[in-house]
């Protein structure tokens, strides 16, 4: 076959896959997904986990290891059988947080941590970069094969070759990988361009494997026989290898970049999902179920020494079937490119949104705002897949293409398996830590790469041949491939082993020793309960509630008027009278609106949750009913200000009247009290003078009611003077005459005038006159007025057979204090707060007549003079203490 | 025998006038200084009339007057106030003061009253 008909062929398909891209591209765009979104579209772009490895290398496994190929197809099919426990929340978790790669959701796990995203890209490019390699050799091989058999033509140059494919890939995956950005990262053009080749290269696969098994073994029965024969199924299973690749192949299906992309990323709704369970593990039975036989018929007819990867192709070629040859070689071109060109997408993404975007953000942080990102992101993208590219193709140059294809695609898988317990973890462990992840990854990472990656390019290339006998630094127990003295084990099981181990332990110890941040704690949270309530727009199943039940509960949120109307209606549209619809999903959902526009979604959707018992609230509800409410409180807030002036402004009112009724009923107290003590003397003063004027009374009679209107109408007077005096002092009005003066000498003056008071007693007054040499300066006539006032009410009160008066005095701190004690019986406790107050009626049987206003008057004058009068309690007799400065400095206006 | 008139009034000298009055017109007159000795000196001197101030010391005018009317022997003891003018002549009267005198007052106008009271 002409080498050109090959590459024309290529280039036909790649044109008809270009083809179906576009236009479904173009239906997406517009919006018409329909089929697009089938299941059998999803479950088809599965397949990309079917590489060339798989197309071409698997026969050459069964052909140099038997049935251990087998093991690649039962771990994808065990994830997919057991999808509900895994698959589901990982699908669940990537649509409900948009995730883009591993890397994203490794990093969104754990805190939106980059440095996590940056570890997990670099994994993912240097575990991806071999087996970018791999495809490329097998397209390259597959061309070689094709050339070598057609006479005359010439010798296939490997190295241009790969150059090209490589080329051509680039150029188609940036075509519509990055043709427009796609907030959930999705290519449905690609997606079926993929489908399209998955398809090709089952049919390619089967078409072979028939003309194998009835074209030339003869049939069913002659093709089991022929197997029995080969002796390829008699090998012992080696239980410890067959459990770690079902292992490998398990964790593969899930950590791949590109089987990420297609199984998380590309996906449209869970139901693809639940179709493919079943669907995939069908289309993995399909491709499996004819290697078998090519591997006994390519290892009974083709010459020894023809390389059993090839013999998909070689055994058509070899009979002499070009057609069929030709479309098994579009299936190995397919299984190839598809794998290449997703891997890349999805490692550019990666690139792209990890490293590239955070870095460019970071060094040219003032233009960030004016430049385009978008424009930024989509040629970030485009470098890394050509750089994605070129380093497959450099490892492919360099390794020299000599690797067998299976050994290189393992080690790859298990590069990618070390991103597994961090996912694994962090899907279901809400303890699960950043730190932890880190440690796992990066110590996993390691043990892989000097345990597998490294030794895998020979002795004396990568690793010296002193490391492989002797052990790094030559220590014996870090043998690359006997680690910590563990020999004779099967290298890949090795190295799966303690990577696998180590890199567990390391998760799990950094984990329980961190303590993980806020956004961590809400996003494990989030991840590990995807399931629980959640945020998506989930549909009320039919609930087991009480239509009672939801009305008093809609009832305490929307009010009585509008629940009623609410339910009544739904009650019609149901068919049914009354106020009690069925709690049917409709009635649930248009319930949960209409209480969202009040409570707020969270709330709304948390109350209803509570009451249909669907599922328990989760974290995040909580934390988004958390927020509603502190938007709640934080309005209340304001009304409660608002409230809390309003009282307190109330209070100041009633306050205010409070007062004002208080002094308005002291005013009519006090007129009052005046009135009587106005009318008091008056009276006297009328009746006698009527009683005179009569004229027929004794002389002695007539001096003694003349001498009454005389002392009534003085008093009169003193009671005039005092209430003006009163009233100047109350209303600061006084003018102080402010003096030195001698207090001996106020004391002589004020007792000389006491002594009016009840003259007809024999007062006793003691005194220390040698204490009393002090010159103040204050007002000498109003302080005497008030030490008259307190020896009068002494000599008028005081009950005492032997009336006696003690005047002490004593200086401190710049002050004088002058106290009165009598020997009579004093004031009863109740009243001593009174006395001084305007009037005061002590309920004593001995008071005797008096304005009342003598101390409330004393009490305003010590004011103005600075200092105080009061009354000491607890000195036997009435006692009163006058606090008064030493030095009056300035007038108290 | 002269009818006997109780005066309960704390102002020395306004008890000594009223005294003088009424002993003049011939009542048989005694005084009370002190409210608190008011009721006894009713009960025992069963006066024909008394005259109250309004305000005392100790028991006031008005708290007599409520003891006295609650007590089945002095319900009907006629009970003449001197007051103050107008302002607590409401509550006196439901107490159950007969009738009001205001101070200052004419000495006329007080005999007046003590005759009618006493039916004369």
């Amino acid at each position: 076959m002409p080498f050109n008909l090959l590459v024309t062929a290529c280039l036909v398909y790649v044109l008809i896959l270009f083809t179906v891209a576009f236009v479904v591209e173009r239906r997406a765009r517009a919006g018409r997904l329909g089929w697009l979104r089938s299941p059998v579209v999803y479950t088809l772009s599965l397949s990309i986990y079917c590489t060339a490895w798989t197309f071409y290398g698997a026969v050459g496994y069964a052909a140099r290891s038997g049935l251990e190929f087998l093991t690649i197809y039962f771990g994808p099919t065990l994830v997919f059988v057991g999808w509900w426990w895994l698959l589901r929340k990982l699908v669940r978790i990537g649509r409900q947080y948009r995730v883009t790669s591993i890397a994203d959701l490794i990093s969104s796990r754990f805190g939106k941590s980059n440095t996590l995203g940056v570890i997990v890209t670099v994994i993912a490019v240097v575990a991806a970069t071999p087996y970018i390699a791999l495809q490329l050799q097998s397209v390259v091989l597959s061309f070689g094969v094709f050339a070598s058999a057609t006479e005359g033509s010439v010798a296939v140059d490997a190295g241009r070759t790969a150059f090209w494919v490589a080329v051509g890939l680039a150029f188609f995956t940036i075509l519509f990988g990055t043709r427009n950005l796609d907030v959930k990262e999705q290519h449905h053009g690609i997606v079926t361009a993929i489908a399209v080749e998955a398809v090709v290269k089952l049919v390619a696969l089967v078409a072979v494997g028939s003309f194998v098994v009835w074209g030339i073994a003869g049939g069913l029965s002659a093709i089991i026989d022929k197997i029995d024969a080969s002796g390829l199924t008699a090998g012992a299973v080696q239980p410890g290898r067959w459990a770690g690749l079902i292992f490998l192949s398990a964790a593969a299906v899930i950590t791949l970049p590109r089987m990420f992309q297609v199984l998380v990323v590309e996906s449209d709704n869970e139901d693809q999902l639940a179709s493919a369970s079943w669907a995939f593990p069908f289309y993995l039975l399909a491709m499996s179920l004819f290697i078998m036989p090519i591997a006994v018929v390519g290892l009974d007819r083709m010459p020894s020494g023809a390389n059993p990867d090839m013999f998909v192709l070689t055994l058509p070629l070899a009979e002499g079937q070009g057609a069929l040859a030709m479309l098994a070689f579009l299936g190995g071109f397919s299984s190839a490119t598809s794998m290449v060109i997703v891997e890349s997408i999805a490692l550019a993404t990666m690139i792209s949104n990890h490293v590239v975007i955070p870095l460019w953000l970071r060094l040219r942080p003032a233009e960030a705002g004016g430049e385009d990102l978008r424009a930024v992101v989509l040629n970030a993208r485009r470098l890394a897949i050509v750089a994605v590219l070129a380093l497959g193709y450099g490892y492919y140059r360099l390794s020299g293409g000599s690797a067998a294809l299976a050994s290189i695609g393992l080690i790859a898988f298990l590069g990618m398996a070390q991103v597994l317990p961090a996912m694994l973890g962090g899907l279901f462990w809400r303890g699960a830590t950043r730190t932890g992840a880190i440690l796992g990854l990066v110590t996993g990472f390691t043990v892989w790469a000097y345990a597998s990656f490294l030794p895998s390019f020979g002795p004396g290339a990568a690793l010296s041949e002193a490391v492989f006998q002797g052990g790094l630094f030559g220590i014996g127990w870090l043998r690359p491939q006997a680690l910590f003295g563990t020999e004779g084990m099967d290298p890949l099981v090795h190295a799966l082993f303690w990577s696998m181990t180590l890199n567990a332990l390391a998760f799990c110890l950094g984990s329980l020793l961190t303590f993980p941040g806020p956004v961590e704690r809400l996003q494990g949270a989030a991840f590990v309960n995807v399931f629980q309530g959640g945020s998506g727009p989930q549909r009320w199943a039919r609930g087991q509630v009480e239509p009672e039940q939801l009305l008093a509960m809609a009832q305490r949120i929307l009010g009585e008027e509008v629940s009623l109307a609410l339910f009544e209606a739904a009650a019609r549209d149901q068919g049914k009278a009354g106020f009690l619809p069925d709690p049917t999903p409709a009635f649930l959902d248009a319930l949960e609106a209409r209480l969202s526009g009040t409570v707020g979604a969270a709330t709304a959707h948390a109350m209803l949750s509570q009451l249909v018992g669907r599922a328990m609230v989760t974290v995040e509800d909580l934390m988004a009913v958390a927020s509603e409410a502190a938007q709640i409180m934080e309005y209340s807030a304001r009304l409660e200000t608002r409230e809390s002036e309003l009282t307190r402004t109330a209070g100041a009112l009633r306050e205010a009247n409070e007062k004002l009724q208080q002094l308005s009923v002291q005013k009519d107290a006090f007129l009052s009290q005046i009135s009587h003590e106005l009318r008091t003397p008056m009276t006297s003063i009328r009746a006698f003078s009527e009683i005179l004027t009569e004229g027929v009374l004794p002389a002695e009679q007539v001096t003694r009611y003349g001498r009454i209107i005389h002392d009534e109408a003085k008093r009169l007077t003193r009671l005039l003077d005092d209430l003006l005096d009163l009233s100047v002092l109350e209303n600061g009005m006084v003018q102080l005459n402010l003096g030195l003066a001698n207090l001996h000498q106020m004391l002589e003056t004020a007792l000389t005038a006491a002594r009016q008071t009840r003259p007809e007693r024999n007062f006793l007054v003691t005194r220390d006159p040698a204490s009393e040499a002090i010159f103040l300066r204050t007002d000498a006539d109003r302080l005497t007025q008030v030490f008259i006032n307190l020896i009068s009410n002494a000599r008028k009160y005081c009950t005492a057979d032997q009336p006696e008066l003690r005047i002490s005095l004593r200086q401190r701190g710049g002050k004088l204090t002058v106290d009165f004690v009598d020997n009579g019986k004093g004031i009863p406790k109740e009243s001593q707060s009174l006395i001084f107050e305007k009037f005061a009626r002590l309920s004593d049987a001995n008071r005797a007549g008096g304005a009342g206003l003598g101390l409330a008057i004393c009490r305003e004058i010590m004011t103005s003079l600075g200092g105080s009068v009061a009354y000491l309690p607890g000195q036997g007799g009435a006692a009163f203490r006058v606090t008064v400065p030493l030095r009056l400095e300035k007038l108290a206006a | 025998m002269a009818q006997h008139v109780l005066l309960v009034e704390d102002e020395p000298n306004i008890a000594e006038a009223i005294r003088f009055l009424l002993s003049r017109d011939g009542w048989r007159v005694s005084h009370v200084a002190v409210g608190d000795l008011a009721l006894a000196q009713i009960r025992s001197d069963r006066p024909d009339l008394v005259i109250l101030d309004h305000m005392l010391p100790g028991l006031s005018g008005i708290e007599i007057v409520e003891a006295i009317r609650a007590d089945p022997d002095l319900a009907a003891l006629p009970v003449l106030m001197l007051t103050a003018r107008g302002r607590d002549r409401g509550l006196a009267e439901r107490a159950g003061v007969d009738r009001f005198i205001a101070k200052p007052f004419a000495n006329a106008d007080i005999l007046a009253e003590v005759r009618a009271m006493m039916g004369r």
